[in-house]
């Protein structure tokens, strides 16, 4: 396992390094450092000196890939590409092009982020899994098939009608929870308990079909036919052999996104004022900030890695069969 | 019955009791479950407003819009600063003594006479006394030992490495102002690693500007305290003396701005140190400054919070203004201490919705009205008057509106082929395209209402204005019984026949006429209103083709002059003509110059003229020569002067002392709010509802049950 965990990792650096080029060349594509200058200096008075010193001031006034005019090895290293992105590979985000420090933004962001989406994602696999199983154990019956309804209804409705409606209704007509906004520490409670409900409640359809198709394979398996022969119940055939045997793909699929839970989820973000990473990068995009975006698609990329690396080894874990080589 | 109950097991039941039990509990305390706020977070009077975008910047030298000026205005204190009520604007002393005493030099720096030919000024020296006795706000950079070292000044990565905010330092201090302070900050401004944006402006007013600004280009920023400037001395240790080139009345404005407030050198000493900057600790996001508040808190993901500085100099609530003030309760604390709020905490909200209600319920003390919820907040009386819905008016809440001093227009490239130029047929077809645009219309389907059409180019309370007939533009507008009417589509079809095209067909084509409109405004919001201006050009039978590029593009298009047809805006940066007339100054030319004429308008009558009023004090014949500025530009027509915005603000019944003044950055040391007032709204407006909680816990198990019968059954039927 260590020498198929050190192979995938040096595996990571071609992809980064791929990933990094693709950025760059996606974001210059669109967006020219003079762009980026007169989006930080604003509309008033700015002349073609300003930007020129802005860019400077920035790095941006070097070639972006290949410096002909350098000598040497500083053909490659006094470019914008490398400048800006060589750091990346050491976790040094550097400064923003609005002057803040990137790792210090993303080290306080991520928690409100993770604040939301871990609890969202273990309520709402509680959830899932309690509505599915109970989707199976009423199989052929009218709960099963309005509750198969119900399920293409939630999954048909956009995420952003929850928001609204969750808002509307739960905050500002019954007045339980703030509107908005966030604390630090166990105050933040009363501020996630609407967000998380909304993250749940929004996932539920999606997720108890996918899990209630899971467990129908399950169910017609013959050790579930032995164990109902053997005399349990329904309720203890689900729950004691259908569902341990069942968890291989669910955990398998829930390891997956585990690192992906620190980036946040931008619309959530945003209606309820967390200060997470998703609205970060957004805002990024949107004031053409390279340093950020590139921090953060750089960071999504290796945290995305790092699921994969970790999806693979929960397998060895939950089932002796598999072995990594 | 009996059987259905048996059906319900006991530990879900168990779950359900605690769960009401619960309830129950948090219902005896049920007041403001929604409340944003902690409790012990409201000592004292507190201001809650909110921000939608955080600021890029705070430091004095560097920031230039309004969500920064938001929070520096309350912070720095430039030596002058705009009276709260007198109308027209008008600066007063902030810091200083008294407004500045005003010198002209000729060019062997012999002072001339006050009324002294521009031709003959050289030079004028702006000498500036400001008071003793005002305080810094407390802070680390400015802490000594006992012996009088700087605590701070000289920290290394083991000392940095355990701070993680301005909070962690746990020794702060203070000394006075000096003018040395104000000298220091103008030398900042010309520092190229700060890049202010009045940078270039400055190097053409501030003598020697340009070339100390070379002279430092490498040095760090605090050492350029000790380093000369040929236009900048520091007399006393109460007066400074700025030297700009020839004669600058406006220059005077520009003093009365956050970039002329003063900084400690310690404040660059203190941040440039590295380390600090990986932490976020910069001046540009933790302010120095003597003003009424103190950034106590900047977390610019979530909020930012203004503390009262305990060592703000004495300041007083104005005791004069205008004659309705005193009617409107806007003097009943003339002569009283200021500031009157506590705390101020803005907190981020980018959203509109929860802002909104958040507002209804009492949480925001004051808000602005987005497109979506205008219908819940306006609505207008039969004779088109604004007031507002009942709703607003049972929870007492008051509307404020204030036409801005700002312009949007819709601008011709005067160096196109087809729209540009001062020929009659070019003028006659701008006229033309005048009338037809309908602004009236726009203001009423776009704004809400909210705006004023522009006569000219100058906003209600700029001098130079003139309301009623007198102000009207006579090619657009005739002035019929008490009003400006809008002339008729047939007038401005006539003026197109003149201009030879009849009908809007393009004699060259025989098609009609194609006319580019230019415009970074390409989302799917924008939509109707490109059709809107483009049903405008069709009245006169022209086709306008929609250009819409992205913002970047745009503004490379004006700059290389490839736009035809453009809409622009402008808000001014002080009370004065000046900063309007120079967008139309030939030599400001976008494409020629760089500069802020974005048409590239030229009238050398015209530019006679604003070279000849631009220096002038306001008297009657600067206004007589504004009038026939006006004059030129309407007929030439190189904008269709669009409207003037009108803000529509809400505020609630406790919050005080409110005059819209829209020069002025430094308002909130003049407002007051009555917590209790507040308190007893909110309680009253957000108390939690129940019930339906309940109703739904109700129907799940109504719709549980036949189903765990039915399982029962089917089980008993097994074994059985």
């Amino acid at each position: 396992m260590i020498n198929y965990i050190i192979r995938r990792t040096v595996y990571a650096f071609p992809l980064l390094l791929g990933v990094n080029i693709l950025t760059f060349a996606l974001f210059f594509i669109v967006n020219s450092p003079d762009d980026m200058a007169r989006m930080q200096l604003g509309q008033k008075h700015v002349n073609e000196q300003a930007i020129a010193n802005w860019k400077h001031q920035h790095g941006y006034d070097l070639p972006m890939l290949w410096n002909a005019k350098a000598p040497a090895e500083e053909k490659l290293t006094q470019t914008i590409f490398f400048q800006k992105s060589a750091g990346l590979f050491l976790f040094r985000f550097g400064v923003s092009d609005s002057g803040r420090n990137i790792g210090a933004d993303i080290q306080e962001r991520a928690w409100p982020s993770l604040a939301v989406a871990l609890p969202t994602l273990i309520i709402g696999l509680v959830v899932d899994i309690c509505c599915a199983l109970m989707m199976v154990l009423f199989r052929s019956s009218y709960l099963e098939y309005a509750g198969m309804v119900l399920c293409v209804m939630l999954m048909s409705i956009s995420s952003l009608f929850y928001i609204i409606s969750g808002q509307y209704f739960i905050a500002k007509v019954l007045k339980l929870v703030p509107i908005s906004g966030y604390d630090n520490g166990l105050a933040a409670f009363k501020f996630l308990l609407l967000p998380v409900l909304i993250g749940v409640f929004a996932g539920l359809g999606s997720g108890v079909r996918w899990y209630r198709t899971l467990f129908l394979e399950e169910v017609e398996k013959d050790y579930v036919r032995t164990a109902r022969a053997k005399g349990l119940s329904e309720t203890q055939t689900l729950f004691r052999h259908v569902l341990p045997n069942a968890m291989i793909p669910i955990l398998t699929g829930v390891v997956v996104v585990l690192p992906l839970l620190f980036m946040g989820s931008l619309i959530m973000e945003s209606f309820f004022s967390i200060p997470g990473l998703g609205s970060y990068t957004i805002d990024a995009i949107n004031s053409q900030d390279f340093a950020i975006v590139r921090a953060m698609v750089f960071l999504g990329s290796v945290l995305y890695v790092l699921g994969l690396l970790l999806t693979d080894i929960s397998y060895t874990l939950v089932d002796p069969r598999v072995r990594l080589s | 019955m009996s059987s259905y109950l048996s059906l319900i097991p006991k530990r879900p039941i168990r779950l359900l009791l605690l769960l009401a039990l619960c309830l129950a509990g948090v219902s005896c305390d049920s007041s403001e479950l929604n409340n944003p706020y902690r409790a012990d977070e409201e000592p004292g009077a507190v201001l809650y407003q909110s921000f939608e975008e955080r600021p890029k910047h705070l430091d004095p030298a560097v920031a230039y819009s309004s969500n920064e000026y938001a929070f520096i205005g309350q912070i720095y204190e430039p030596p002058f600063q705009y009276h709260y009520l007198k109308r027209p604007y008008q600066l007063s002393p902030l810091t200083a003594t008294k407004l500045p005493e005003i010198h002209y030099l000729n060019a062997k720096g012999e002072r001339l006479p006050d009324d002294a030919a521009i031709s003959a000024i050289a030079f004028t020296d702006y000498l500036i006394e400001i008071k003793p006795g005002f305080y810094y706000q407390p802070h680390p950079a400015l802490a000594k030992t006992a012996r009088g070292d700087y605590y701070y000044h000289h920290l290394n990565s083991v000392d940095i490495a355990s701070l993680n905010s301005l909070a962690d330092f746990i020794h702060t201090g203070s000394r006075e102002l000096t003018a040395d302070d104000y000298s220091y900050q103008i030398k900042r401004l010309a520092h190229p690693k700060l890049q202010s944006p009045i940078a270039e402006i400055m190097k053409n007013y501030i003598v020697g500007f340009d070339d100390f600004s070379q002279r430092v280009a490498d040095k760090a920023k605090f050492e350029m305290s000790a380093l000369p400037m040929t236009g900048l001395s520091v007399i006393s240790r109460y007066q400074y003396r700025i030297r700009i080139k020839g004669k600058y009345p406006q220059f005077i404005y520009w003093l009365a701005m956050p970039f002329f407030s003063p900084m400690p050198w310690e404040a660059d000493a203190f941040y440039d140190q590295p380390g600090l900057r990986d932490k976020n600790i910069t001046l540009d996001w933790f302010p120095l400054g003597t003003g009424p508040y103190l950034l106590a808190e900047n977390n610019p993901n979530r909020r930012m919070i203004l503390q009262k500085n305990p060592l703000y100099h004495p300041d007083y609530y104005p005791s004069e203004g205008e004659n309705a003030d005193r009617q409107q309760g806007l003097l009943k604390d003339a002569g009283k201490k200021l500031p009157f709020i506590d705390k101020v905490v803005f907190m981020l909200e980018k959203e509109t919705i929860p802002y909104w209600n958040k507002f209804l319920q009492g949480y925001y003390d004051a808000s602005g009205i987005a497109s979506d919820s205008f219908d819940q907040a306006i609505q207008f009386t039969g004779n088109g008057a604004i007031t507002l819905t009942e709703p607003m008016h049972q929870q007492g809440i008051r509307l404020q509106t204030a036409v801005e001093t700002s312009i949007f227009y819709l601008g011709f490239n005067m160096l196109d082929a087809t729209v540009g130029g001062l020929s009659e047929r070019a003028t006659k077809l701008r006229q033309a395209i005048a009338i037809a645009v309908d602004y009236e219309e726009f203001i009423s389907i776009f704004r809400n209402g909210r705006g004023l059409a522009a006569q000219g180019v100058l906003p209600p309370g700029i001098f130079g204005y003139a309301e009623g007939k007198a102000g009207i533009n006579p090619v657009i507008y005739d002035w019929t019984g008490d009003q400006a009417r809008r002339k008729s589509i047939d007038q401005a079809k006539q003026l197109m026949a003149e201009a030879g095209f009849a009908n809007g067909v393009d004699p060259k084509t025989g098609e009609p006429l194609i006319l580019y409109f230019d415009t970074p405004a390409a989302g799917v919001d924008d939509r109707p209103m490109l059709n809107w201006y483009r049903k405008q050009f069709e009245k006169l039978g022209v086709k306008l083709v929609i250009r819409a590029t992205d913002y970047n593009r745009f503004q490379e298009k004006m700059r290389n002059g490839n736009a035809q047809l453009f809409i622009w805006g402008w808000n001014a940066d002080y009370p004065d003509p000046e900063n309007f007339f120079f967008l139309l100054y030939g030599p400001n030319s976008k494409v020629e110059q760089g500069g802020e004429n974005s048409g590239n308008y030229h009238n050398s009558g015209f530019d006679r003229l604003f070279e000849q009023m631009r220096n002038m004090d306001n008297t009657d014949q600067r206004y007589q020569i504004i009038q026939q500025m006006q004059a030129i530009i309407r007929h030439d027509a190189p904008w269709v002067f669009g409207f003037h915005p009108k803000t529509f603000s809400l505020y609630h019944s406790w919050y005080q002392n409110l005059k819209p003044n829209l020069m002025a950055n430094n308002r909130l040391k003049y407002m007051r709010i009555d917590p209790v007032a507040r308190a007893e709204k909110r309680l009253l407006w957000n108390k939690p509802v129940f019930w339906p909680l309940g109703l739904i816990a109700v129907a799940l198990i109504l719709l549980i049950l036949p189903a765990i019968q039915s399982y029962r059954l089917r089980a008993q039927a097994k074994l059985a």
